[in-house]
């Protein structure tokens, strides 16, 4: 979660400087200004310039000693095999970005139709204990997930859960549910309730006013919502790595990560693998990075 | 139209809260009914429950012959309008107009027809084919007002509808709804906490407190006779004057030696408390007639009145309303004296209205 949300962040107007560097003035500021940006410009981009590299230069270029920044041979070699197996045919890593499209997909919806309604009813309705029972909710992501990986993983077994998708989704949408209702909460409560009284006193349902008119409104922080709760999925490594083990099931980080170790490590392939796995991510946080920001500033700003 | 009757109602929250605790409310065919109160007092909650919007715990509703304690909000045939407008974003005026009607399914004809009759009765018409957003406040209220009308519903259940309105807007609505109401001869029961708004719109005023009425009456009769402690602070500014009084010879009198004409059947072992208006008390030159010695405290002009506050004997911060022309110095020597009618007089240990 973290990184979403530093990428977020990110997307947003640059912070405010301090009065100290203001009073710089002119070009000494504007100077030190742009230093100081490019050092940690280079410092956070690195590693995704370093991997940009190695994706595409030839074998022998990544492991040349000294390490060629430029010059050298270009090849589209590592990312043909990140997709075609060797012998031919569909490779282990492409059958591992499918599940990840379909374990981070369905888990994010399914957060998401549990969720929205849920926060729905907690904004709306007069609920016993409904404080208690959204602390309760909110506890459940105090803990770092890693902590019930080994309780999860004897669950699974015993239900026949693990090495499956469903298990992944269902594990996924588990830790995304309580963000979502948190998070859709603020959204719905910004809606006036009026909507509603108002479309059932003209002759809908309380589900119907819902649906026409509290949803429609909605739309773009559940979009926000459903795009952290992709992130989270689409990024989680932990449960993925203990609860899958065969190839048609394991999700992209662990089947990238299995490609380290062994006599050799292909870095060329590590590499563009991790540049397919995280362009989708990049992609669509760059599309609602709008929606993003709404997210990470909700509540800053009351009515 | 028709009249509602409100029977024992009772709102208990699952978290145990008491919205209502027991409302009888009898609103005749017709009447503009205005239910006052501060916010917490149970008056948006009957309302809502009158509305449908939310189920009383017990207690029946009628509207017209019809028990509607079962009926959806949609059946009632009842239209609202709330503080917020809650007119459609994404519609026009026009449209927004025309919605009810369409979930009834009326014709496209009648529609149109009633949504101009509306639109010509609120004035909406260069105003029709805009969206909520790029109305003012007023004309959001108005378009508003104009969606509960199209319906031609048996009551209308106002709920706080000016208070996001300026001053001088929600003077002239006022206006605009009065006006409508007798021109309609609509049922139509007011929620607000703006006792100006009370007085001057409502046919009669109930008086809530804490989830019960505290009083039913006409403007005129709430003002002059609040029935207990709680609505005499609660109507009128600057409120009555609560004064400690004691029965002696035949009169009312207070610590301070000010005389008040006792009302009859004053009972003698309890403490009492007169409630006086601003205007029934008025400041004298020291040493004037039945007066007693004072000191102002403070004046506030106001224009067209000064408003007094003096001291006298042990009684603190007594208001007193004076024409413009009578000019006292801050901490002058001054003279009191009662000047109305019978006083209100209270119990102070059950707060309620003796005489």
């Amino acid at each position: 979660m973290a990184v979403s949300v530093d990428e977020a962040v990110s997307t947003g107007p640059a912070p405010d400087h301090t009065p100290a560097a203001r009073r710089l003035g002119g070009r000494g500021r504007s100077g030190l200004e742009v230093a100081l940006l490019i050092v940690l410009a280079v410092v956070m981009l690195f590693p995704v310039l370093w991997m940009i590299e190695t994706s595409i230069k030839d074998n022998r270029d990544v492991y040349a000693i000294p390490a060629k920044f430029f010059g050298f041979n270009v090849t589209m070699d590592h990312f043909r095999d990140v997709f075609v197996a060797p012998g031919g045919g569909r490779s282990a890593l492409s059958v591992a970005f499918l599940n990840s499209v379909v374990v981070a997909g369905v888990s994010t919806l399914l957060a998401t139709v549990l969720g929205v309604p849920a926060a729905w009813a907690y904004s709306r309705f007069s609920v016993r204990a409904k404080k208690d029972q959204l602390f309760f909710i909110l506890s459940t992501r105090f803990m770092p997930p890693v902590v019930v990986v080994v309780p999860i993983f004897l669950m699974y077994r015993q239900v026949g859960l693990i090495d499956s998708k469903i298990g992944l989704i269902l594990i996924y949408a588990a830790f995304n549910v309580p963000f979502t209702i948190w998070m859709m909460k603020g959204f719905v409560d910004e809606v006036p309730a009026e909507y509603e009284d108002a479309a059932m006193l003209d002759g809908y349902t309380r589900l119907q006013a819902f649906w026409r008119y509290t949803l429609p409104l909605l739309v773009p922080g559940i979009a926000a919502t459903a795009v952290f709760a992709l992130i989270f999925s689409w990024n989680e490594f932990v449960f993925a790595i203990f609860l899958t083990s065969s190839d048609d099931v394991r999700t992209a980080p662990p089947a990238i990560a299995g490609l380290i170790g062994g006599t050799t490590t292909d870095w060329g392939l590590v590499a563009a693998a991790s540049v397919v796995f995280a362009l989708p991510v990049l992609v669509f946080a760059y599309l609602v990075r709008k929606h993003l920001v709404a997210g990470v500033t909700l509540g800053a700003v009351r009515r | 139209m028709a009249g509602i009757e409100v029977t024992a109602l009772h709102k208990r929250y699952p978290d145990g809260t008491v919205a209502v605790d027991h409302v009888d409310l009898s609103i005749g065919d017709g009447e503009l009914f205005v239910m006052l109160g501060p916010s917490g007092c149970g008056k948006t909650t009957t309302l809502r429950a009158i509305a449908g919007l939310e189920r009383q715990t017990t207690g029946d509703i009628h509207i017209g012959n019809t028990l509607v304690n079962d009926l959806p909000p949609a059946d009632r045939d009842i239209a609202m309008v709330f503080q917020f407008y809650a007119l459609y974003p994404h519609l026009k005026t026009r449209d927004n107009l025309a919605f009810p009607l369409r979930a009834e399914g009326l014709p496209k004809a009648e529609v149109h027809k009633r949504v101009n009759e509306a639109a010509r009765l609120m004035q909406l018409g260069p105003l029709l084919d805009r969206r909520p957003r790029q109305l003012s406040g007023g004309e959001q209220q108005r378009v508003a007002l104009a969606r509960a009308l199209v319906r031609r519903p048996r009551a209308f259940l106002m709920d706080e509808p000016l208070t996001n309105l300026d001053a001088e807007l929600r003077a002239d609505m006022r206006t605009e709804i009065k006006h409508l109401q007798g021109e309609l001869g609509a049922t139509m029961v007011y929620v607000t906490h703006d006792q100006v708004e009370a007085m001057s719109l409502g046919h009669r005023i109930a008086i809530l407190n804490k989830g019960r009425v505290e009083q039913i009456g006409t403007p005129l009769e709430v003002y002059d006779r609040p029935a207990s402690l709680f609505c005499a602070a609660f109507i009128g500014s600057p409120p009555m004057n609560l004064i400690e009084v004691e029965v002696a010879d035949g009169t009312l009198r207070s610590k301070g030696g000010l005389v008040l004409t006792p009302p009859p059947g004053l009972p003698r072992d309890r403490s009492l408390v007169a409630g006086v208006r601003p205007e029934a008390l008025e400041v004298t030159e020291p040493g004037a007639e039945r007066s007693v010695p004072a000191r102002v405290v403070s004046a506030e002009w106001l224009g067209d009145e000064i408003i007094y506050v003096v001291d006298y004997g042990g009684q603190h911060d007594v208001r007193v309303r004076m024409p413009p022309t009578v000019r006292f110095a801050t901490d002058a020597r001054v003279g009191l004296r009662h000047t109305g009618a019978t006083p209100a007089v209270y119990d102070v240990s059950t707060e309620e209205l003796v005489a």
